[in-house]
């Protein structure tokens, strides 16, 4: 209409950057220099962007590489090609929209066959959503190094080629499933890594192969002390002293009969289980985060006339089905949406600081009324999934989401709603939540408890249950693998309090009664 | 900004997860093999232009990790409450299948514990024969073809009638009419002009001044001109055109494959099926040659007939032998169907080697005098682990004289069928 002047400040006549749907390299180009004005202007710091356009194909190969441009080959990755293709050509399936690599520069895929709209909401999610969160949160400063992913890629691909040359690929292929099996217990919880690096890798193999010999023999020394070696001492005597939680790093170090070789492979599969590790605990806030700044950038866009209303419209629909949630009785339902969970929290975080409540001011008194960029920016650089939730799940959102607890106690007859969004659930209920993305909650906690160096050499894993859930029914499979990588017999004994609940042995033992599977 | 770089990926390779996903193929080679055997059961030997469908069960792929089992105490968070306040309960489903949101089977209640996907044809061929890639058959001419098909090359002066090209000829012969009778006929209308100029001019009185003589003259030279005119023939042996056309080999683009196979009591189901394997080899091989193929099978035991591929390969029998039978069955459809010259005829007959001992000199005469001239090639299997029997014997004299129509190998187990096929086609090789 003429005469309405919707923001006065913006004088000169703004054209936007496109009208039709097609891309072309030119227009990415300006969509990507307009974008990131706007991030700017938010303060989101960023990697350097390098953004690759490719088609459906290569998409379906990124996503059986789990998104790395290079990697090691494995059957696995095959069996998880050939799923995708399946269902992309059977049409069940349409293929993500984007694939984000956290490392420096940041790399981006783009499918040629997005239309424009969506060429740059991707844009805004993963270059400047993602990259600005790879860069700054806290748990991928401490456990990634992104400048040095991409090499050291390309040198865990050669290095396994080269096995494959020399040993076999049979011989390669079972250490790797051996080692993708305990991936998840191939982290170090607390201690802070040491940077990953591909000249280092290569540079220090030697070294690390003289000294961790000499560290084997020292603690193989077979030759036993007579006289008192009973029973007693050597019980007394534990090893590991402390129970040890990275059970690859455990067996890459202490294995009896691992070759060189066979090492540096554990470790290659321990460095990438480290390098996934912070994603794992993140994905609530990183996808939160990413859909939260390309809602907000493209907005910025409209507002400064950028983007025509057709394009709002067509970027509207992706973003709502992005962040649907079907509810706990649909059909479709898959468990918790990270990206509505992690894109309302975001957003309820910033109305919190931007319009806070009376409710908001009693729950957030340190940051309702705050600067909304700063207190988002804090909570995305301190937190993971688990301390997030728990610190910044407000009552809105949960009543939003409508969410409750149900819990499922197998010595009752029945299902109980143990609370709801409402007053008195609140705080039982994001503490509920909050666990449900704690990765020792989420898988056993098992440890490295002790090896007989004296005797058999076997190795102990201890599983400590919480709430009295046992161990899965793939344990024994497992048990082989880490067998196959120990040597010698092992042992997982779940154990409360004082008593062993329940026994997994590899080699399975003959069946005596008290063996295994007797839980208290 | 301007931090970003924006790249052109599209050109890169794809199929980076071909090593990948043949590292999965050679892992399950086991249940790929199995499937692909009962797809060669199940299909026929002329349906091997795809791939196939592969499933293996869940279980068997898995990658076990270390997780929470059943039972325990435990609370999830799920959204969309509607009418739950704190302190309900709510039954647990019968069988203590876990919790909420868990375990959406599938309506029939199966499928989901298959992980499925497909070969291609090449991968499903390099499993039919043990793993060994096919070499690129179609280089392989086992004989040149002696066809022929004439194109047509311009006309020529000589030439029989059937190639005569009327509108060529007669064109021909009307430029030549016009370029032998125009100068005369234009003279002729000369003479004419003069003739009729001269009879309409006034008689002069003075007869030795009469215009007769002239006239006289005109008249006869007008008649001598106007028979030289007629004489110009209307059409003239210089003026016919023949199409010509060259002879150029031509494969010929029709093959038939006679199967032959002894289906007496002797052979067991496991023979017969070495025997397809065989066989959809050398129809594999026929198709890289020819565009159309015919598969005629003859099955005998004391006596042969004519059968379709079910009865060929699945129906049983007992008794005796007599391979004569076939042979002549052969050589009576070559006779009345596949003319040599319009077909290339091959043929590939397998046995245990069993035949009544008296037949096996009949079959060597009539494979030697009847069946080899027509054939392109026959190829003999025998599929046994044991000693050779009299038609063998036989066989090896005809494989004496007739070295470039007749081959001849003994197939021990399944895995042995890529190479003696190899051999025996081999040996024609270019």
């Amino acid at each position: 209409m003429t005469g309405t002047l919707d923001n006065p400040a913006e004088k000169k006549i703004v054209e936007p950057v496109s009208t039709g749907s097609e891309w072309t390299f030119e227009l990415i180009q300006r969509y990507d220099d307009e974008i990131a004005k706007c991030a700017a202007e938010f303060g989101l710091d960023t990697y350097p962007n390098q953004v690759e356009v490719i088609s459906a194909e290569q998409m379906m190969d990124a996503y059986s590489s789990v998104g790395m441009p290079v990697g090691y080959h494995h059957w696995s990755f095959g069996k998880q090609f050939l799923n995708t293709s399946k269902g992309y050509q059977r049409g069940q399936m349409g293929l993500a929209y984007e694939i984000v690599i956290n490392s420096n520069p940041c790399i981006a895929y783009l499918m040629e066959e997005n239309t424009l709209p969506m060429q740059a909401l991707v844009i805004a999610h993963a270059c400047y959503g993602h990259n600005s969160f790879f860069k700054s949160n806290y748990l991928f400063r401490t456990w990634t190094d992104a400048s040095a992913i991409i090499d050291y890629l390309v040198f865990a691909r050669n290095y396994v080629a080269e096995c494959e040359e020399r040993y076999g690929v049979d011989a390669v292929e079972q250490i790797l499933d051996s080692c993708h099996a305990l991936m998840n217990y191939g982290v170090d919880r607390y201690k802070r890594p040491s940077p990953i690096s591909a000249a280092e890798e290569q540079r220090r193999q030697k070294d690390r192969e003289a000294y961790l010999q000499q560290q084997l023999n020292d603690l193989w020394r077979t030759i036993p002390k007579m006289g008192n070696d009973d029973e007693q001492t050597r019980r007394q005597e534990r090893y590991p002293p402390e129970p040890q939680e990275n059970l690859l790093y455990f067996i890459e170090k202490n294995a009896p009969l691992l070759e060189t070789w066979q090492r540096e492979i554990i470790r290659i599969v321990r460095k990438l289980a480290q390098y996934f590790y912070p994603q794992r605990q993140t994905q609530v806030m990183n996808e939160g985060w990413a859909t939260f700044w390309h809602y907000t950038l493209l907005h910025r866009m409209y507002e400064k006339g950028l983007v025509t209303d057709g394009f709002m419209l067509e970027f509207l629909q992706s973003h709502t089905a992005v962040v649907y949630q079907p509810p706990f009785n649909s059909p479709w339902y898959s468990g918790i949406n990270p990206y509505t969970l992690g894109f309302s929290m975001f957003t309820d975080l910033r109305r919190i600081c931007e319009a806070p409540t009376d409710e908001d001011k009693e729950w957030f008194p340190d940051i309702a009324g705050s600067n909304w960029v700063e207190t988002l920016h804090f909570a995305m650089r301190n937190f993971k999934d688990e301390s997030f939730i728990l610190q910044f799940l407000s009552p809105k959102v949960m009543r939003d989401l409508k969410l409750f607890a149900i819990a499922d106690d197998d010595n009752e007859e029945v299902y109980r709603i143990t609370a709801i969004h409402d007053e008195m659930g609140y705080r039982s209920l994001r503490e509920k939540l909050a666990r449900q993305y704690n990765l020792s909650y989420r898988e056993p906690n098992l440890q490295v408890w002790h090896v007989d160096l004296r005797g058999d050499r076997s190795l102990t894993l201890r599983h400590i249950p919480v709430d009295g859930i046992p161990m899965g029914d793939s344990s024994n499979e497992v048990l082989r693998h880490v067998n196959r990588l120990w040597g010698f017999d092992v042992h997982l004994e779940s154990v409360e309090g004082d008593t062993v609940v329940e026994e997994f042995h590899c080699p399975p033992r003959p069946m005596d009664g008290d063996a295994s599977g007797t839980r208290g | 900004m301007g931090m970003t770089h924006i790249v052109d990926r599209r050109l890169n390779g794809k199929n980076k997860s071909a090593v990948n996903r043949e590292r999965f193929l050679r892992r399950y080679r086991h249940h790929i093999k199995k499937a692909v055997s009962e797809a060669v059961h199940r299909r026929s030997i002329t349906d091997i232009e795809r791939g196939e469908n592969v499933s293996i069960p869940s279980r068997d792929i898995e990658e076990p990790v270390f997780h929470h089992g059943q039972g325990g105490k435990r609370e999830m968070v799920h959204p969309g409450n509607q009418e739950f306040v704190a302190g309900d309960t709510l039954p647990k489903p019968q069988g203590g299948e876990g919790g909420q949101g868990q375990g959406q089977a599938s309506p029939d209640g199966e499928g989901m514990d298959e992980f499925a996907f497909q070969i291609t044809q090449e991968e499903f061929l390099d499993f039919l024969f043990d793993d060994l890639a096919l070499p690129n058959l179609a280089r392989k001419k086992l004989k040149d073809t002696e066809a022929f098909k004439y194109v047509r090359s311009g006309f020529s002066t000589q030439g029989i009638p059937s190639k005569l090209d009327v509108v060529r000829s007669l064109r021909g012969a009307h430029a030549r009419r016009l370029s032998l009778g125009g100068a005369r006929k234009r003279k002729l209308r000369e003479l004419q002009e003069q003739l009729a100029a001269l009879k309409s001019a006034p008689a002069d009185l003075d007869a030795a001044f009469s215009h007769d003589d002239q006239i006289k003259a005109l008249e006869e030279e007008v008649a001598r001109l106007k028979a030289n005119i007629r004489r110009i023939p209307w059409i003239d042996e210089i003026d016919l055109r023949y199409r010509q056309h060259v002879k150029q080999p031509q494969p010929a683009t029709s093959a038939v494959m006679f199967c032959l196979m002894d289906v007496s009591g002797s052979m067991t189901q496991t023979h017969k099926d070495i025997a397809k394997r065989f066989f959809i080899l050398l129809y594999l091989f026929l198709k890289k040659n020819y565009k159309k193929i015919d598969v005629v099978f003859i099955r005998h035991h004391t006596s042969a007939k004519e059968v379709d591929e079910e009865e060929f390969f699945y129906s049983r029998e007992t008794g005796g032998t007599i391979v004569s039978s076939a042979l002549k069955l052969m050589h009576k459809i070559i006779e009345s169907r596949y003319s040599p010259e319009e077909w290339n005829i091959y043929a590939a007959q397998a046995s245990d080697g069993d035949n009544w001992n008296d037949d096996s000199p009949v079959c060597g005469k009539i494979l030697a005098d009847q069946i080899l001239p027509l054939v392109q090639y026959y190829a003999y299997v025998e599929i046994t682990p044991q000693d050779h029997q009299m038609l063998w014997y036989e066989y090896e004299k005809i494989l004496a004289t007739n070295p470039n129509t007749f081959a001849m190998q003994q197939i021990a187990d399944a895995g042995a069928i890529y190479p003696v096929f190899r051999q025996l086609f081999e040996r024609k090789a270019a």
